[in-house]
Protein backbone atom coordinates (compact mmCIF):
# COMPACT_ATOMS: atom_id res chain seq x y z
CA UNK A 1 0.00 0.00 0.00
CA UNK A 2 1.35 3.13 -0.71
CA UNK A 3 0.68 5.32 2.61
CA UNK A 4 1.63 9.04 0.84
CA UNK A 5 -0.49 8.50 -1.73
CA UNK A 6 -3.52 7.29 0.70
CA UNK A 7 -5.33 10.66 1.33
CA UNK A 8 -5.95 11.37 -2.09
CA UNK A 9 -8.79 13.46 -2.21
CA UNK A 10 -11.67 13.59 -5.02
CA UNK A 11 -12.79 17.71 -4.52
CA UNK A 12 -11.05 20.31 -6.55
CA UNK A 13 -10.02 22.75 -4.18
CA UNK A 14 -11.51 26.06 -4.27
CA UNK A 15 -11.44 28.52 -6.87
CA UNK A 16 -8.29 31.25 -5.61
CA UNK A 17 -8.81 35.08 -5.44
CA UNK A 18 -12.74 34.71 -3.85
CA UNK A 19 -12.68 36.01 -0.40
CA UNK A 20 -13.12 33.24 2.20
CA UNK A 21 -16.04 33.22 3.67
CA UNK A 22 -15.90 32.47 7.96
CA UNK A 23 -16.20 29.42 9.18
CA UNK A 24 -16.36 30.46 12.99
CA UNK A 25 -16.47 33.33 14.27
CA UNK A 26 -15.98 33.55 18.55
CA UNK A 27 -17.07 36.78 20.12
CA UNK A 28 -15.88 37.24 24.18
CA UNK A 29 -16.82 33.81 24.41
CA UNK A 30 -15.94 32.77 28.46
CA UNK A 31 -16.33 29.59 29.58
CA UNK A 32 -16.79 29.56 34.08
CA UNK A 33 -17.23 26.34 35.63
CA UNK A 34 -18.91 26.38 39.28
CA UNK A 35 -16.59 24.43 41.62
CA UNK A 36 -16.95 24.18 45.57
CA UNK A 37 -14.74 27.26 46.14
CA UNK A 38 -14.17 29.19 43.66
CA UNK A 39 -15.58 29.55 39.82
CA UNK A 40 -12.98 28.22 37.34
CA UNK A 41 -12.31 30.27 34.39
CA UNK A 42 -11.44 27.52 31.65
CA UNK A 43 -12.21 30.08 29.12
CA UNK A 44 -12.38 33.56 29.64
CA UNK A 45 -12.68 36.39 26.77
CA UNK A 46 -12.15 34.58 23.46
CA UNK A 47 -12.38 36.46 20.28
CA UNK A 48 -11.62 34.39 17.11
CA UNK A 49 -12.02 34.01 13.30
CA UNK A 50 -11.43 31.14 11.36
CA UNK A 51 -11.99 31.11 7.55
CA UNK A 52 -12.94 28.84 5.46
CA UNK A 53 -10.48 26.21 3.83
CA UNK A 54 -7.69 27.40 6.82
CA UNK A 55 -6.28 24.67 8.81
CA UNK A 56 -6.34 26.43 12.43
CA UNK A 57 -3.87 24.57 15.11
CA UNK A 58 -4.74 25.66 18.81
CA UNK A 59 -1.94 25.22 20.73
CA UNK A 60 -0.95 25.25 24.58
CA UNK A 61 -0.69 23.61 27.97
CA UNK A 62 -2.97 21.47 29.54
CA UNK A 63 -5.89 23.29 31.25
CA UNK A 64 -5.67 26.51 28.55
CA UNK A 65 -8.82 25.78 27.31
CA UNK A 66 -7.89 24.45 23.94
CA UNK A 67 -10.27 21.28 24.08
CA UNK A 68 -12.54 23.59 25.98
CA UNK A 69 -12.90 26.10 22.82
CA UNK A 70 -12.99 23.39 20.30
CA UNK A 71 -15.98 21.49 22.70
CA UNK A 72 -17.81 24.65 22.51
CA UNK A 73 -17.93 25.21 18.61
CA UNK A 74 -18.84 21.44 18.48
CA UNK A 75 -21.49 22.15 20.65
CA UNK A 76 -20.66 19.29 23.26
CA UNK A 77 -19.97 22.63 25.99
CA UNK A 78 -21.83 25.99 26.42
CA UNK A 79 -20.48 28.68 26.33
CA UNK A 80 -21.40 30.99 29.68
CA UNK A 81 -21.17 35.09 28.11
CA UNK A 82 -20.46 36.32 24.60
CA UNK A 83 -21.09 34.38 21.40
CA UNK A 84 -19.83 31.58 19.44
CA UNK A 85 -21.34 31.12 15.30
CA UNK A 86 -20.20 27.88 12.90
CA UNK A 87 -21.12 28.79 9.68
CA UNK A 88 -22.91 32.12 10.45
CA UNK A 89 -25.38 30.07 13.06
CA UNK A 90 -25.53 28.89 16.49
CA UNK A 91 -22.99 25.06 17.47
CA UNK A 92 -26.05 23.99 17.95
CA UNK A 93 -27.77 24.56 14.73
CA UNK A 94 -24.33 23.84 12.98
CA UNK A 95 -24.23 20.40 14.73
CA UNK A 96 -27.77 19.62 14.11
CA UNK A 97 -27.00 20.41 9.96
CA UNK A 98 -24.05 18.01 10.33
CA UNK A 99 -21.50 20.66 9.85
CA UNK A 100 -18.99 19.17 11.29
CA UNK A 101 -17.14 15.79 12.00
CA UNK A 102 -14.84 15.22 14.69
CA UNK A 103 -12.10 13.15 15.84
CA UNK A 104 -12.21 12.39 19.23
CA UNK A 105 -8.53 11.34 21.22
CA UNK A 106 -8.80 8.22 21.45
CA UNK A 107 -10.61 6.10 18.00
CA UNK A 108 -14.32 5.26 19.95
CA UNK A 109 -14.79 2.32 16.79
CA UNK A 110 -17.92 0.50 17.85
CA UNK A 111 -16.11 -2.80 18.59
CA UNK A 112 -19.07 -4.94 17.48
CA UNK A 113 -19.11 -3.23 13.82
CA UNK A 114 -16.50 -3.94 11.67
CA UNK A 115 -14.13 -0.85 9.79
CA UNK A 116 -17.16 -0.73 7.17
CA UNK A 117 -19.91 -0.69 9.47
CA UNK A 118 -17.81 1.71 11.56
CA UNK A 119 -17.52 4.41 8.67
CA UNK A 120 -21.52 4.06 7.49
CA UNK A 121 -22.16 4.65 11.02
CA UNK A 122 -23.07 8.60 10.79
CA UNK A 123 -24.37 7.74 7.21
CA UNK A 124 -26.89 5.23 8.65
CA UNK A 125 -27.90 7.85 11.53
CA UNK A 126 -28.37 10.19 8.31
CA UNK A 127 -30.78 8.02 6.68
CA UNK A 128 -28.55 7.26 3.93
CA UNK A 129 -29.73 4.01 1.69
CA UNK A 130 -27.86 1.03 2.41
CA UNK A 131 -25.97 0.33 -1.45
CA UNK A 132 -24.95 4.56 -1.12
CA UNK A 133 -23.68 4.02 2.42
CA UNK A 134 -21.40 1.54 1.64
CA UNK A 135 -19.77 2.99 -1.57
CA UNK A 136 -19.22 6.29 0.07
CA UNK A 137 -17.54 4.32 3.06
CA UNK A 138 -15.41 2.18 0.59
CA UNK A 139 -14.58 5.72 -1.18
CA UNK A 140 -13.44 7.06 2.07
CA UNK A 141 -11.66 4.05 3.50
CA UNK A 142 -9.46 4.19 0.36
CA UNK A 143 -8.68 7.96 0.84
CA UNK A 144 -7.35 7.19 4.36
CA UNK A 145 -5.02 4.09 2.60
CA UNK A 146 -7.44 1.75 4.42
CA UNK A 147 -8.71 -0.08 0.99
CA UNK A 148 -8.78 -4.01 1.67
CA UNK A 149 -9.49 -3.48 5.13
CA UNK A 150 -13.00 -2.86 5.87
CA UNK A 151 -13.98 -6.12 6.61
CA UNK A 152 -12.09 -5.98 9.82
CA UNK A 153 -12.59 -5.30 13.23
CA UNK A 154 -11.24 -2.31 15.21
CA UNK A 155 -9.09 -5.09 17.59
CA UNK A 156 -7.63 -6.34 14.30
CA UNK A 157 -5.96 -3.22 13.71
CA UNK A 158 -3.36 -0.79 14.97
CA UNK A 159 -3.92 2.48 16.54
CA UNK A 160 -2.95 4.10 14.35
CA UNK A 161 -5.15 2.44 11.37
CA UNK A 162 -7.84 3.23 13.84
CA UNK A 163 -7.29 6.29 14.09
CA UNK A 164 -7.61 6.81 10.71
CA UNK A 165 -10.75 4.49 9.92
CA UNK A 166 -12.39 7.70 12.72
CA UNK A 167 -10.84 10.08 10.45
CA UNK A 168 -12.52 8.55 7.47
CA UNK A 169 -16.20 8.38 9.88
CA UNK A 170 -15.79 11.52 10.10
CA UNK A 171 -15.52 12.37 6.66
CA UNK A 172 -17.94 10.42 5.37
CA UNK A 173 -20.85 12.74 5.53
CA UNK A 174 -18.65 15.29 3.67
CA UNK A 175 -19.41 18.05 6.87
CA UNK A 176 -17.85 21.62 5.95
CA UNK A 177 -15.55 21.66 8.98
CA UNK A 178 -13.44 18.80 10.04
CA UNK A 179 -12.21 19.37 14.56
CA UNK A 180 -9.66 17.07 15.43
CA UNK A 181 -8.41 17.09 19.33
CA UNK A 182 -5.59 15.53 19.51
CA UNK A 183 -6.12 13.30 17.37
CA UNK A 184 -2.61 11.96 17.29
CA UNK A 185 -2.16 11.80 20.94
CA UNK A 186 -1.51 8.57 21.69
CA UNK A 187 0.47 7.28 18.85
CA UNK A 188 4.11 6.40 18.44
CA UNK A 189 5.98 9.64 16.60
CA UNK A 190 6.89 7.66 13.36
CA UNK A 191 3.31 6.92 12.86
CA UNK A 192 2.45 10.04 14.18
CA UNK A 193 4.84 11.57 11.13
CA UNK A 194 3.08 9.66 8.90
CA UNK A 195 -0.59 10.95 9.59
CA UNK A 196 0.22 14.37 9.54
CA UNK A 197 1.96 14.02 6.37
CA UNK A 198 -1.30 12.36 5.11
CA UNK A 199 -3.76 14.94 7.18
CA UNK A 200 -1.16 17.64 4.94
CA UNK A 201 -2.35 16.10 1.95
CA UNK A 202 -5.81 15.58 2.18
CA UNK A 203 -6.01 19.01 3.52
CA UNK A 204 -3.91 19.98 0.69
CA UNK A 205 -6.76 18.47 -1.75
CA UNK A 206 -9.94 19.28 -0.28
CA UNK A 207 -9.27 22.81 1.16
CA UNK A 208 -11.61 21.53 4.14
CA UNK A 209 -11.77 23.67 7.38
CA UNK A 210 -9.99 22.23 9.81
CA UNK A 211 -9.95 22.78 13.52
CA UNK A 212 -6.81 21.03 15.49
CA UNK A 213 -6.04 20.54 19.39
CA UNK A 214 -2.50 19.66 19.96
CA UNK A 215 0.00 20.14 22.03
CA UNK A 216 3.05 19.33 19.53
CA UNK A 217 4.73 22.67 18.35
CA UNK A 218 6.19 20.62 15.52
CA UNK A 219 2.69 19.17 14.33
CA UNK A 220 1.01 22.62 14.83
CA UNK A 221 3.85 24.63 12.49
CA UNK A 222 3.48 21.51 9.90
CA UNK A 223 0.07 21.38 9.48
CA UNK A 224 -1.37 24.68 9.97
CA UNK A 225 -1.93 28.03 8.35
CA UNK A 226 -2.90 29.73 11.18
CA UNK A 227 -1.73 28.84 15.07
CA UNK A 228 -3.91 29.78 17.83
CA UNK A 229 -1.42 30.19 21.24
CA UNK A 230 -3.37 29.70 24.23
CA UNK A 231 -2.42 29.98 28.13
CA UNK A 232 -4.04 28.16 31.80
CA UNK A 233 -5.44 30.14 34.43
CA UNK A 234 -7.29 31.72 33.20
CA UNK A 235 -7.71 30.02 29.46
CA UNK A 236 -6.92 33.21 26.58
CA UNK A 237 -5.44 33.30 23.55
CA UNK A 238 -1.74 34.52 23.56
CA UNK A 239 -1.20 34.80 19.84
CA UNK A 240 -2.57 33.86 17.04
CA UNK A 241 0.51 33.43 13.74
CA UNK A 242 -0.72 33.37 10.54
CA UNK A 243 1.67 30.74 8.93
CA UNK A 244 4.54 31.75 6.62
CA UNK A 245 4.92 28.89 4.63
CA UNK A 246 3.69 27.66 1.78
CA UNK A 247 0.70 25.76 1.41
CA UNK A 248 2.04 22.60 -0.43
CA UNK A 249 4.21 20.95 2.94
CA UNK A 250 6.38 17.76 3.19
CA UNK A 251 8.12 16.28 5.93
CA UNK A 252 11.65 18.05 4.85
CA UNK A 253 9.98 21.42 5.20
CA UNK A 254 11.04 20.83 9.38
CA UNK A 255 14.57 21.16 8.70
CA UNK A 256 13.94 24.58 6.75
CA UNK A 257 15.06 27.79 8.70
CA UNK A 258 11.85 29.27 8.21
CA UNK A 259 10.03 26.37 10.34
CA UNK A 260 12.78 26.31 12.65
CA UNK A 261 11.94 30.31 13.01
CA UNK A 262 7.67 30.02 13.49
CA UNK A 263 8.41 27.05 15.69
CA UNK A 264 10.60 29.57 17.72
CA UNK A 265 7.87 32.12 17.56
CA UNK A 266 5.30 29.78 18.95
CA UNK A 267 7.84 28.92 21.33
CA UNK A 268 8.20 31.98 23.01
CA UNK A 269 4.45 33.29 22.71
CA UNK A 270 3.90 29.78 24.57
CA UNK A 271 6.44 31.17 27.51
CA UNK A 272 4.99 34.23 27.32
CA UNK A 273 1.99 32.90 28.58
CA UNK A 274 3.59 31.65 31.33
CA UNK A 275 4.52 34.78 32.85
CA UNK B 1 -7.31 -19.23 18.84
CA UNK B 2 -8.52 -22.29 18.14
CA UNK B 3 -5.94 -24.99 17.66
CA UNK B 4 -6.10 -28.23 16.15
CA UNK B 5 -6.88 -31.25 18.30
CA UNK B 6 -6.35 -34.81 17.43
CA UNK B 7 -9.85 -36.69 18.52
CA UNK B 8 -7.81 -38.69 22.03
CA UNK B 9 -6.34 -35.12 23.06
CA UNK B 10 -9.87 -33.74 22.39
CA UNK B 11 -11.82 -36.00 24.57
CA UNK B 12 -9.12 -35.65 27.31
CA UNK B 13 -9.21 -31.78 27.26
CA UNK B 14 -12.82 -31.61 26.89
CA UNK B 15 -14.68 -34.27 28.92
CA UNK B 16 -11.61 -35.48 31.35
CA UNK B 17 -12.33 -33.06 34.10
CA UNK B 18 -16.34 -33.13 34.42
CA UNK B 19 -16.15 -37.09 33.67
CA UNK B 20 -14.24 -37.24 37.07
CA UNK B 21 -16.08 -34.75 38.93
CA UNK B 22 -19.16 -36.85 37.83
CA UNK B 23 -17.74 -40.50 38.99
CA UNK B 24 -16.54 -38.08 42.63
CA UNK B 25 -20.21 -37.54 42.73
CA UNK B 26 -21.68 -41.53 41.81
CA UNK B 27 -18.98 -42.70 44.67
CA UNK B 28 -20.21 -39.78 47.18
CA UNK B 29 -23.52 -40.55 46.04
CA UNK B 30 -23.31 -44.42 46.69
CA UNK B 31 -21.60 -43.90 50.48
CA UNK B 32 -24.63 -41.62 51.34
CA UNK B 33 -26.97 -43.89 50.10
CA UNK B 34 -25.14 -47.00 52.06
CA UNK B 35 -24.67 -44.74 55.35
CA UNK B 36 -27.79 -43.16 55.30
CA UNK B 37 -30.27 -46.09 54.19
CA UNK B 38 -28.30 -48.78 56.53
CA UNK B 39 -30.32 -48.32 59.54
CA UNK B 40 -33.77 -48.44 57.66
CA UNK B 41 -32.24 -51.52 55.85
CA UNK B 42 -31.19 -53.28 59.11
CA UNK B 43 -34.93 -52.57 60.70
CA UNK B 44 -36.91 -54.09 58.09
CA UNK B 45 -35.18 -55.81 55.40
CA UNK B 46 -32.52 -57.88 57.61
CA UNK B 47 -33.17 -60.35 60.32
CA UNK B 48 -31.15 -59.04 63.29
CA UNK B 49 -31.67 -62.33 65.00
CA UNK B 50 -30.25 -64.38 62.39
CA UNK B 51 -27.51 -62.26 61.92
CA UNK B 52 -25.74 -60.45 58.71
CA UNK B 53 -22.37 -59.90 56.75
CA UNK B 54 -21.71 -56.43 55.63
CA UNK B 55 -21.97 -57.89 52.61
CA UNK B 56 -25.76 -58.49 53.01
CA UNK B 57 -26.65 -55.01 54.51
CA UNK B 58 -24.74 -53.18 51.78
CA UNK B 59 -26.71 -55.16 49.16
CA UNK B 60 -29.77 -54.77 51.11
CA UNK B 61 -28.81 -50.71 51.47
CA UNK B 62 -28.73 -50.54 47.20
CA UNK B 63 -31.79 -52.53 46.25
CA UNK B 64 -34.37 -51.08 48.81
CA UNK B 65 -38.27 -50.83 47.78
CA UNK B 66 -38.61 -46.65 49.64
CA UNK B 67 -34.96 -45.67 50.52
CA UNK B 68 -34.32 -42.84 52.49
CA UNK B 69 -31.41 -41.97 49.71
CA UNK B 70 -32.10 -44.17 46.72
CA UNK B 71 -28.36 -45.13 44.42
CA UNK B 72 -27.88 -43.80 41.77
CA UNK B 73 -28.51 -46.95 39.67
CA UNK B 74 -32.15 -47.39 41.29
CA UNK B 75 -32.24 -43.19 39.96
CA UNK B 76 -30.92 -44.19 36.65
CA UNK B 77 -33.55 -47.30 36.40
CA UNK B 78 -36.59 -45.62 37.25
CA UNK B 79 -35.64 -42.86 34.75
CA UNK B 80 -34.84 -45.32 32.07
CA UNK B 81 -38.00 -47.28 32.66
CA UNK B 82 -40.40 -43.57 33.37
CA UNK B 83 -39.51 -42.96 29.76
CA UNK B 84 -39.57 -46.13 27.69
CA UNK B 85 -42.46 -48.20 29.15
CA UNK B 86 -44.69 -45.17 29.07
CA UNK B 87 -46.53 -43.10 26.48
CA UNK B 88 -45.32 -39.36 26.07
CA UNK B 89 -48.81 -38.44 26.89
CA UNK B 90 -48.95 -40.14 30.41
CA UNK B 91 -47.93 -38.76 33.63
CA UNK B 92 -46.16 -41.66 34.36
CA UNK B 93 -43.84 -40.29 31.50
CA UNK B 94 -40.95 -38.07 32.93
CA UNK B 95 -40.93 -36.32 29.11
CA UNK B 96 -44.90 -35.61 29.97
CA UNK B 97 -43.90 -33.25 32.98
CA UNK B 98 -40.80 -31.70 31.21
CA UNK B 99 -43.29 -30.50 28.40
CA UNK B 100 -45.45 -29.22 30.45
CA UNK B 101 -42.85 -27.64 32.88
CA UNK B 102 -41.06 -26.12 30.26
CA UNK B 103 -43.60 -24.58 28.00
CA UNK B 104 -44.40 -22.24 31.19
CA UNK B 105 -40.87 -22.02 31.49
CA UNK B 106 -40.26 -20.82 28.13
CA UNK B 107 -43.29 -18.62 28.09
CA UNK B 108 -42.09 -16.89 31.52
CA UNK B 109 -39.11 -16.34 29.68
CA UNK B 110 -40.19 -14.73 26.97
CA UNK B 111 -42.27 -12.26 28.52
CA UNK B 112 -39.84 -11.71 31.80
CA UNK B 113 -36.76 -10.47 28.90
CA UNK B 114 -39.47 -8.41 27.43
CA UNK B 115 -40.56 -6.98 30.63
CA UNK B 116 -36.64 -6.54 31.74
CA UNK B 117 -35.74 -4.82 28.53
CA UNK B 118 -38.37 -2.71 28.57
CA UNK B 119 -37.74 -1.50 32.38
CA UNK B 120 -34.53 -1.25 31.69
CA UNK B 121 -34.91 1.35 28.39
CA UNK B 122 -37.42 3.13 30.57
CA UNK B 123 -35.10 3.52 33.38
CA UNK B 124 -31.95 4.41 31.82
CA UNK B 125 -34.08 7.27 30.17
CA UNK B 126 -35.67 8.39 32.60
CA UNK B 127 -34.01 9.60 35.39
CA UNK B 128 -37.51 9.74 37.67
CA UNK B 129 -38.61 6.44 36.52
CA UNK B 130 -35.07 5.55 37.50
CA UNK B 131 -35.65 6.70 40.92
CA UNK B 132 -39.62 5.52 40.79
CA UNK B 133 -39.21 2.13 39.93
CA UNK B 134 -35.43 0.82 40.63
CA UNK B 135 -36.29 0.29 44.66
CA UNK B 136 -40.20 -1.12 43.46
CA UNK B 137 -37.54 -3.81 41.37
CA UNK B 138 -35.45 -4.56 44.07
CA UNK B 139 -38.20 -5.08 46.97
CA UNK B 140 -39.81 -7.65 44.72
CA UNK B 141 -37.63 -10.10 44.38
CA UNK B 142 -37.23 -10.18 48.62
CA UNK B 143 -40.84 -11.57 48.94
CA UNK B 144 -40.41 -14.83 48.75
CA UNK B 145 -41.78 -16.49 45.69
CA UNK B 146 -43.40 -19.30 47.65
CA UNK B 147 -45.25 -16.98 49.34
CA UNK B 148 -46.47 -14.94 46.19
CA UNK B 149 -47.09 -18.35 43.70
CA UNK B 150 -50.47 -19.31 45.57
CA UNK B 151 -51.70 -15.65 45.90
CA UNK B 152 -51.13 -15.03 42.05
CA UNK B 153 -52.13 -18.62 41.11
CA UNK B 154 -55.85 -17.64 43.04
CA UNK B 155 -56.32 -14.71 41.50
CA UNK B 156 -55.36 -15.63 37.79
CA UNK B 157 -57.26 -18.43 38.46
CA UNK B 158 -60.40 -16.58 39.28
CA UNK B 159 -60.12 -14.26 36.29
CA UNK B 160 -60.22 -17.70 34.70
CA UNK B 161 -56.73 -18.15 33.61
CA UNK B 162 -55.61 -21.66 34.43
CA UNK B 163 -52.58 -24.36 33.35
CA UNK B 164 -49.49 -22.57 32.13
CA UNK B 165 -50.94 -18.85 31.97
CA UNK B 166 -50.40 -18.61 35.72
CA UNK B 167 -47.10 -20.88 36.31
CA UNK B 168 -45.79 -18.36 33.24
CA UNK B 169 -46.50 -15.58 35.06
CA UNK B 170 -43.90 -17.04 37.93
CA UNK B 171 -41.61 -17.74 36.07
CA UNK B 172 -41.84 -14.05 34.69
CA UNK B 173 -42.03 -12.34 38.29
CA UNK B 174 -37.90 -14.60 38.60
CA UNK B 175 -36.85 -13.78 35.24
CA UNK B 176 -37.57 -9.77 34.77
CA UNK B 177 -35.01 -9.05 37.36
CA UNK B 178 -31.49 -10.31 36.26
CA UNK B 179 -32.35 -8.82 32.87
CA UNK B 180 -33.77 -5.18 34.30
CA UNK B 181 -30.24 -5.14 36.61
CA UNK B 182 -28.14 -6.35 34.11
CA UNK B 183 -29.88 -3.90 31.29
CA UNK B 184 -29.73 -0.96 32.90
CA UNK B 185 -26.03 -1.73 33.80
CA UNK B 186 -25.28 -2.68 29.96
CA UNK B 187 -26.95 -0.14 29.15
CA UNK B 188 -25.15 2.48 30.52
CA UNK B 189 -21.95 1.04 29.83
CA UNK B 190 -20.76 3.24 26.65
CA UNK B 191 -18.35 5.70 27.36
CA UNK B 192 -19.04 9.33 27.63
CA UNK B 193 -16.71 9.51 24.75
CA UNK B 194 -18.97 7.58 22.52
CA UNK B 195 -21.87 9.10 23.21
CA UNK B 196 -20.70 12.92 22.69
CA UNK B 197 -19.86 11.02 19.08
CA UNK B 198 -23.65 10.22 19.09
CA UNK B 199 -24.14 14.06 19.59
CA UNK B 200 -22.33 15.25 16.98
CA UNK B 201 -23.54 13.06 14.38
CA UNK B 202 -27.26 14.77 15.67
CA UNK B 203 -28.33 11.60 16.25
CA UNK B 204 -31.37 11.34 18.20
CA UNK B 205 -32.03 9.06 21.37
CA UNK B 206 -34.02 6.45 19.44
CA UNK B 207 -31.09 5.81 17.03
CA UNK B 208 -28.79 6.50 20.24
CA UNK B 209 -29.77 3.39 21.61
CA UNK B 210 -30.91 1.16 19.35
CA UNK B 211 -26.85 2.00 17.37
CA UNK B 212 -25.23 2.40 20.66
CA UNK B 213 -27.03 1.53 23.48
CA UNK B 214 -28.23 -1.67 22.84
CA UNK B 215 -25.52 -3.38 20.73
CA UNK B 216 -23.08 -2.35 24.14
CA UNK B 217 -25.02 -3.82 26.40
CA UNK B 218 -25.53 -7.34 24.48
CA UNK B 219 -22.26 -8.56 26.51
CA UNK B 220 -24.44 -7.98 29.85
CA UNK B 221 -27.84 -8.79 28.77
CA UNK B 222 -26.63 -13.21 27.59
CA UNK B 223 -25.29 -13.70 31.85
CA UNK B 224 -28.41 -12.43 32.71
CA UNK B 225 -30.45 -14.60 30.40
CA UNK B 226 -28.70 -17.71 31.57
CA UNK B 227 -29.64 -16.38 35.20
CA UNK B 228 -33.14 -16.27 34.22
CA UNK B 229 -33.96 -18.71 32.35
CA UNK B 230 -32.99 -20.97 35.26
CA UNK B 231 -34.94 -18.72 37.62
CA UNK B 232 -37.41 -19.20 35.54
CA UNK B 233 -37.31 -22.98 36.14
CA UNK B 234 -37.69 -22.68 39.54
CA UNK B 235 -40.11 -19.94 39.46
CA UNK B 236 -42.55 -22.36 37.34
CA UNK B 237 -41.68 -25.46 39.10
CA UNK B 238 -42.79 -23.55 42.65
CA UNK B 239 -46.46 -22.71 41.08
CA UNK B 240 -47.14 -25.93 40.20
CA UNK B 241 -46.69 -27.16 43.81
CA UNK B 242 -49.27 -25.15 45.41
CA UNK B 243 -52.05 -26.37 43.17
CA UNK B 244 -51.10 -29.89 43.78
CA UNK B 245 -51.35 -30.02 40.16
CA UNK B 246 -51.36 -32.82 38.20
CA UNK B 247 -48.70 -32.25 35.87
CA UNK B 248 -44.80 -30.62 35.44
CA UNK B 249 -42.03 -31.64 36.93
CA UNK B 250 -42.89 -29.15 40.73
CA UNK B 251 -45.83 -32.02 40.56
CA UNK B 252 -44.10 -34.83 40.30
CA UNK B 253 -41.88 -33.93 42.70
CA UNK B 254 -45.18 -33.16 44.92
CA UNK B 255 -46.71 -36.71 44.60
CA UNK B 256 -43.28 -38.33 44.72
CA UNK B 257 -43.26 -36.75 48.50
CA UNK B 258 -46.89 -37.62 49.42
CA UNK B 259 -46.38 -41.46 48.80
CA UNK B 260 -43.20 -41.64 49.84
CA UNK B 261 -41.69 -42.42 46.34
CA UNK B 262 -38.12 -41.42 47.19
CA UNK B 263 -36.77 -42.77 43.81
CA UNK B 264 -39.30 -40.96 41.85
CA UNK B 265 -38.65 -37.88 43.37
CA UNK B 266 -35.17 -38.11 42.56
CA UNK B 267 -35.62 -38.82 39.03
CA UNK B 268 -37.87 -36.06 38.77
CA UNK B 269 -35.32 -34.12 40.22
CA UNK B 270 -32.18 -34.82 38.09
CA UNK B 271 -34.91 -34.34 34.93
CA UNK B 272 -35.16 -30.61 35.95
CA UNK B 273 -31.59 -30.31 36.63
CA UNK B 274 -31.17 -31.54 32.75
CA UNK B 275 -34.31 -29.68 31.33
CA UNK B 276 -32.16 -26.48 33.12
CA UNK B 277 -28.96 -26.79 31.58
CA UNK B 278 -30.80 -27.65 28.36
CA UNK B 279 -32.80 -24.25 28.83
CA UNK B 280 -29.19 -22.51 29.68
CA UNK B 281 -27.56 -24.33 27.18
CA UNK B 282 -29.81 -23.07 24.39
CA UNK B 283 -29.46 -19.63 25.72
CA UNK B 284 -25.34 -20.07 25.17
CA UNK B 285 -26.13 -21.28 22.05
CA UNK B 286 -27.81 -18.33 20.87
CA UNK B 287 -25.50 -16.20 22.81
CA UNK B 288 -22.37 -17.57 20.51
CA UNK B 289 -24.45 -17.18 16.97
CA UNK B 290 -25.22 -13.64 18.05
CA UNK B 291 -21.54 -12.52 19.11
CA UNK B 292 -20.09 -14.62 16.72
CA UNK B 293 -22.48 -12.57 14.43
CA UNK B 294 -20.43 -9.28 15.34
CA UNK B 295 -16.81 -10.76 15.69
CA UNK B 296 -16.78 -11.56 18.45
CA UNK B 297 -17.08 -9.31 20.96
Amino acid sequence: MNHSEALNGQLAPPSAGTPARKAVEVRNASVVYQTADTPVHALSDICLDFHEGEFVSLIGPSGCGKTTLMRVIADLEHISAGEVLVNGVSPHDARLARAYGYVFQAPALFPWRNVLANVTLPLQIQGKGKADAKRIAMEHLERVGLKGFEGKYPWQLSGGMQQRVSIARALSFEPKILMMDEPFGALDEITRDRLNEQLQQLWQRERRTVVFVTHSIAEAVYLSTKIVVMSPRPGRIVKVIDSPLPDARHLGLRDTPEFMALAHEVREALADGHH
Amino acid sequence: MATTKTLPQRIVHDWLPVTVVLLVVVLAWYGAAWALNAPGAIERVLDEEAGYTQRELFEATMTMERPLMPAPHQVAMDFYESLTEWPVDSPRNLIYHVIVTGQSTLLGFVLGTALGLLLSVLIVHSRTLDKALLPWIVASQTVPVLAIAPIVLVVLGSLGFSGTAPKAFIAMYLCFFPVTVAMVQGLRSPQKIETEMMHTYAASRWQSLWLLRLPAALPFLFPALRVGVAAGLVGAMVAELPTGAQAGLGARLLTGSYYGQTTQIWSALVMSALLGLALTGMVAVVERLVLRSRGGV
